[in-house]
């Protein structure tokens, strides 16, 4: 299965009944398969929209009205997105948003790219406020995060960003879909249905009172603080033994796991392990910042100039060294390209330690 | 002792905070008889604007969610297709829905959603402070068009009525204005005939009010009206535009 079809199936699966969205490549087969799929459902709901600025705000629309809402983009269309986003957050209402990114900025162009982990873990439009973000690495993983996304969007009452790229949007793999849900969704207490037999509801942004606001803003900071300590997940691979550490996510883990499989294999002496961020928010800092006690040297690979490279250097505080590796603009690396780079490094690393 | 006046219980007993002469006022009053008359009160769901009436939450005793700038019929769409039963309507003005809310409200009338559209076209930005809008008339002065709203450079005015007619889904559209009590009594009768053709899931229905702004349009309340009367509706003619 495709991951496009993956993340929608899996969507529907987790009772996903309304899907609005603007075709960019590469991510169209997502809108294709849901407007076929949604017509079969009772109830689906699936709108082209005339821009992305609509598509999110039938999202928030659907959202305030009870329903599973998903919209699906690309790299630019998720910057028109924000406006919403943001608005989505300050309401405090559920939304799933998949970012199959692309290389930027501006139109830039097609290809699989990481260049938006700054905007997707930041909060992305104005406002102080996070989402959560959650960066799979294979076509099984987009299914049982995306499945995973609806339940975190409601629990939190928050949105939910799945960043994956153009590689594993495309990417065919053999994959279980999670099986639908057997338990009813959970009651919300806050959608608007029409005010009968009980006072009338408001879902708003607007708080004019400073106090008001900044209490809003606290109780939000709170909602993220929980989910920093609940919800924060990462996939070790070989760190028990590892001198240096690879941190990675999403495709770049992939082709980094690759690299590491190679390398362990040419040299078993070649002590190379890998943290991989499956939320990019909230950040892993404290598994990171834990395997400080086992070595100081981390080698960050993105498919990008460098941007989840600084949420690193954040979570060590300033102690091991960081290295950098980065492929902007729709490069792919092989596992090969990928492994020089980190042998480079390691055998850098151990001379220095000799020294 | 018979009681011929009264406040609409979905209006709420607080007081409103719109300007003297300001149209909102009489529109909320309006929207708030007819949902009683109709019975609706318990079914609506409104989409308040960004501007003036944002705090219509505070007035009408209906659900409301509340929209980006120019998104109330994005927002719109997405409550009704998932409640079709529900009575789903936008309250917008002129720069959220001829502005930076043009493409939300043409094709959400293009796809003849099942929704409805107070418009309340004051021809001025009113919250901001009376900036240009797309409906000023012509030489019309604002704070950002001080030599007068010119053909040249801006354009005439956007008549939306005019605009959405000519597409096929729109069902019912008619230009109305409040400045006086026989035409605010046409008001109402518009609102009405707007949620039938909702109820009756006729497709996209339009209300545009011409409303006065007393405050930046720098008139008092009574020149307000007789503007809307002598200037605004030569160029917004009043009546049916499509049913």
């Amino acid at each position: 299965m495709y991951g496009t079809h993956a993340l929608a199936e899996a969507a529907i699966q987790a009772g996903c009944t309304c899907y609005f969205g603007y075709p960019i490549t590469p991510q169209n087969e997502l809108p294709e398969y849901m407007s076929q799929r949604l017509a079969e459902i009772p109830g689906g709901v699936f709108i082209q929209a005339e821009s992305e600025l609509a598509s999110i705000n039938m999202v928030l629309g659907a959202s305030a009205a009870g329903a599973r809402a998903l919209t699906s983009s690309s790299s630019p269309g998720i910057s028109l997105k924000q406006e919403g986003i943001s608005f989505l957050a300050g309401m405090e209402l559920p939304a799933v948003i998949a970012n199959f990114m692309r290389g930027g900025p501006g139109l830039g162009n097609i290809a699989p790219s990481q260049s938006d982990y700054f905007q997707a873990t930041r909060g992305g439009g104005h406002g102080d406020y996070r989402i959560i973000v959650l960066a799979p690495a294979s076509v099984q993983e987009i299914a049982d995060l995306t499945y995973l996304a609806f339940d975190l969007a409601d629990t939190y009452r928050t949105p939910v960003m799945i960043l994956s790229d153009g590689m594993l949007g495309q990417l065919m793999e053999p994959v279980v879909i999670p099986k639908p849900r057997k338990d009813p969704l959970p009651e919300k207490d806050y959608c608007v249905t029409g005010a009968h037999g009980r006072s009338a509801r408001v879902i708003k942004s607007l708080i004019l009172d400073t106090k008001e606001m900044e209490e809003h803003n606290w109780k939000l900071f709170r909602k993220y603080q929980l989910i920093q300590q609940q919800e924060t997940r990462w996939e070790s691979y070989l760190t028990d033994d590892a001198e240096m550490l690879v941190v990675a996510y999403g495709t770049a883990a992939r082709i980094a796991k690759g690299a590491i499989k190679r390398l362990r294999k040419d040299d078993p002496d070649m002590k190379v392990g890998m943290l991989r961020p499956i939320t990019l928010w909230p950040f892993p800092s404290k598994p990171i910042k834990d395997c400080l006690s086992t070595t100081t040297d981390f080698f960050v690979f993105e498919m990008s100039a460098g941007q989840m490279v600084e949420d690193v250097r954040l979570s060590l505080e300033g102690k091991g060294r960081v290295y950098f590796y980065g492929r902007p603009g729709g490069v792919v690396p092989t596992p090969a390209e990928l492994a020089r780079s980190i042998a480079r490094r390691y055998y850098q690393m151990k001379r220095s330690r000799k020294r | 002792m018979k009681q011929i006046y009264k406040r609409p219980s979905t209006l709420r007993h607080v007081p409103l905070h719109y300007c003297p002469g300001c149209g909102h006022s009489i529109i909320h009053r309006l929207i708030a008889e007819v949902l009683d008359e109709m019975k609706l009160r318990e079914k609506a769901i409104c989409v308040p604007p960004a501007g003036c009436a944002v705090l219509a939450y505070n007035y009408l005793d209906i659900d409301m969610v509340e929209a980006p700038h120019g998104r109330a019929t994005a927002v719109a769409t997405g409550i009704k297709r998932v409640r079709p039963h529900n009575l789903v309507f936008s309250y917008q003005g002129d720069g959220d829905l001829a502005a930076i809310g043009t493409a939300e409200a043409v094709h959400a009338a293009n796809r003849g959603e099942q929704i409805s559209v107070i418009f309340v076209n004051n021809a001025v930005y009113g919250m901001t402070g009376g900036q240009m809008a797309p409906t000023t008339l012509l030489s019309q002065k604002t704070t950002t068009s001080p030599q007068g709203r010119s053909l040249k450079t801006e354009g005439p005015p956007i008549k939306v009525g005019e605009l959405l007619a000519g597409l096929g889904s729109t069902t019912y559209l008619e230009r109305v204005a409040v400045n006086s009590p026989v035409n605010i009594k046409k008001t109402k009768s518009a609102i009405i005939k707007a949620f039938e053709y909702q109820m009756r899931k006729s497709g996209f229905s339009l209300v545009e009010i011409l409303s006065p702004c007393p405050t930046n349009w720098k008139m008092d309340p009574v020149a307000s009206c007789r503007w809307i009367d002598e200037v605004m509706s030569a160029v917004f003619p009043l009546g049916v535009i499509k049913e």
